[in-house]
């Protein structure tokens, strides 16, 4: 079952809602006196809708919008069917109600566009002030970087809260509005709370990636950049908080219950020695934290001395260093 | 001022200099201050005008974190920001991104964590359900650069036209990805394919591929007709694959 673009006149989309799915409806141009059969042979609507159940319209909307701009029929040769896909054929007589339907649909996407050229035009108004807010930031901080310490802290945090709620990033350090705004401050004691308890549940170790799952998921709504999380455990530490922001060789990030490497290192090779030999996953499977974790806690007994590697395409294998103890 | 051989006439005059420079800053710090408070009350005229249209035009989202990219603002960079309060752009990106992070953790045991942005898009909207607003790829892929902050794990990688996602912090360098480039064609590729389309030699080649099976991102065919396949989960569309769960995955394995 096909309908060929050419008979298309427009197309508008209209948004789900409770109970209704999203639909396209594409209104077509009257069917040619030679159509070929097809489910129904005529109809009263001069347009058919096309519903998405589950999802797709964005997609689909966006081609079919190409498509009608681009008109690539009108360049092939017509070899199907008839019709040109304007007006009228010469010597047909056309009823008056598809005229004023297709004028009013026409007046409807003017409008449509207008209302859409109108969102831009006040955004490119708002960012010309926005643009605006950049450059007397950039010349604050050159006065801040003149000054070279003669800045009252106080004066600092103002400055940070300021790039903070406009998204620049802070021009002296070049970080995304730089660490250290109240709000940081607060968010770390928040998360200190927060994460105690997942955080023992997990061996005292958790990757970034799940921490700002949980706590997003937990907030449901306000949530959390993935900046803000970063940034406001980068102040664990220096807030005496019994957690701290900890980053591996290998980039990967974690948070991790304070005082406890030591104790965690000591009971991986504990629990290494008793099997003999395990791989990160067996080792993530016996312990019950994430694979990831696991290895980097295996690479860090690695890297203190207690265990070494046996490295094969079948996998990477950790055994007691007995190098290190029996010599 | 020079540094060094200040006379006492020139060090009053740089101490004046710099006290002026103090009230200079704070000045301007009073007037960002107000220019501010200016700023929020026009994008809240803003917001109440053409909120709607952010939240359900994936186009005019684009234009509007390009036009935020030229004059060097972030709307996404904090949940704080004005951006995100009051277009409610942040809550929107946020959250993709826990679901991103969720369809790649789910994946993994099947794909080694490396996934084409198509299934990704398919997997999310799956999850999103019926009623939630619906998310393009540009969409996804913003949400997926703001996760890099969270640590080295997540990357896009160009592959045929499309991107190949990379969730766990697997080291590819420039071999591994044009490796994969190349098995986007049919799914997999030989040592022989890699000689032949890259001009490498045996032990390049086989390195490599050797260092993707490590990864768990190939998986090895020795009953392949002529020689070893090396199958990229990853890159296995919906006719190749079917549903397994990790456990079936772990029993299917010698």
């Amino acid at each position: 079952m096909a309908i060929l673009l050419s008979q298309i006149v427009f197309i508008e989309e209209q948004a789900a809602g409770i109970g209704k799915s999203a639909k396209i409806v594409v209104h077509l141009h009257p069917a040619p006196p030679n159509k070929e059969p097809g489910p129904f042979q005529s109809s009263r609507n001069s347009y058919i809708k096309l519903s998405f159940k589950e999802h797709g319209q964005i997609e689909f909307y966006r081609r079919l919008s190409e498509e009608m701009t681009q008109r690539r029929w009108e360049n092939m040769p017509v070899s199907q069917s008839l019709q040109t896909n304007r007006g009228p054929q010469p010597g047909r007589i056309r009823a008056v109600g598809i005229v004023g339907i297709e004028r009013k649909l026409e007046e409807k996407r003017k409008e449509t566009d207008k209302n859409i050229s109108e969102a831009f035009e006040d955004l490119s108004k708002l960012m010309v002030k926005a643009k605006e807010m950049v450059e007397l930031s950039k010349s604050i901080a050159n006065k801040i970087k003149d000054k070279q310490g003669d800045i009252t802290e106080d004066e600092t945090i103002r400055f940070k809260s300021y790039l903070l709620s406009m998204g620049i990033a802070n021009p002296v350090t070049r970080e995304t509005y730089g660490s250290g705004t109240q709000y940081h401050m607060q968010l770390a004691k928040q998360l200190a709370g927060i994460l105690q308890a997942p955080l023992e549940e997990r061996g005292g170790i958790m990757s970034l990636t799940e921490v700002y799952c949980l706590v997003n998921r937990a907030r449901g709504m306000e949530l959390l950049s993935p900046e803000d999380l970063v940034n406001a455990c980068k102040m664990l530490e220096a807030l005496k908080l019994p957690l701290r922001l900890r980053v591996f060789d290998s980039g990967v990030m974690v948070i991790e219950l304070q005082h406890k490497e030591e104790e965690m290192v000591a009971s991986a090779l504990e629990t290494v020695s008793e099997k003999g030999s395990l791989t990160s996953e067996e080792f993530a499977k016996l312990v019950g934290m994430s694979v990831l974790l696991a290895k980097e806690r295996l690479l860090l007994a690695e890297k203190m001395g207690h265990l070494c590697r046996d490295d094969s395409v079948e996998g990477l294998r950790f055994y007691p260093n007995l190098f290190m103890t029996q010599s | 001022m020079e540094p060094g051989n200040l006379t006492p006439e020139s060090k009053l005059l740089t101490a004046k200099y710099k006290e002026r420079g103090t009230v200079l800053a704070e000045d301007q710090l009073a007037q960002m201050s107000k220019q501010l408070d200016m700023f929020k009350t026009n994008l809240e005229e803003f917001a109440s005008k053409h909120k709607q249209e952010i939240r359900k035009n994936p186009e005019f989202r684009v234009q509007f974190q390009d036009m935020c990219a030229t004059i060097g603002v972030d709307p996404l960079a904090s949940g704080k920001g004005f951006w995100s309060e009051m277009l409610g752009v942040g809550d929107f990106y946020y959250e993709l991104g826990v679901q991103i992070i969720e369809v790649c953790l789910a994946l993994k045991h099947r794909n080694g964590g490396l996934i084409t942005l198509e299934e990704l898009h398919q997997q999310v909207l799956k999850g999103r359900g019926k009623f939630a607003q619906d998310v393009s790829q540009d969409d996804l892929i913003r949400a997926i650069k703001k996760l890099k902050a969270l640590g080295t794990g997540f990357g896009i990688i160009p592959v045929g036209g499309t991107y190949l996602i990379q969730s766990v912090p697997a080291e590819l360098n420039m071999d591994h990805t044009v490796v994969l480039q190349l098995a986007e064609k049919n799914g997999y590729v030989t040592v022989s394919d890699v000689k032949a389309s890259l001009k490498w030699e045996t032990e390049r080649a086989r390195q490599v591929l050797e260092h993707l099976l490590k990864e768990g991102l190939a998986w090895l065919d020795l009953q392949a007709p002529g020689e070893a396949h090396y199958w990229l989960p990853a890159l296995f569309t919906d006719l190749y694959s079917q549903e397994i769960t990790a456990e079936e995955a772990r029993e299917a394995l010698p």
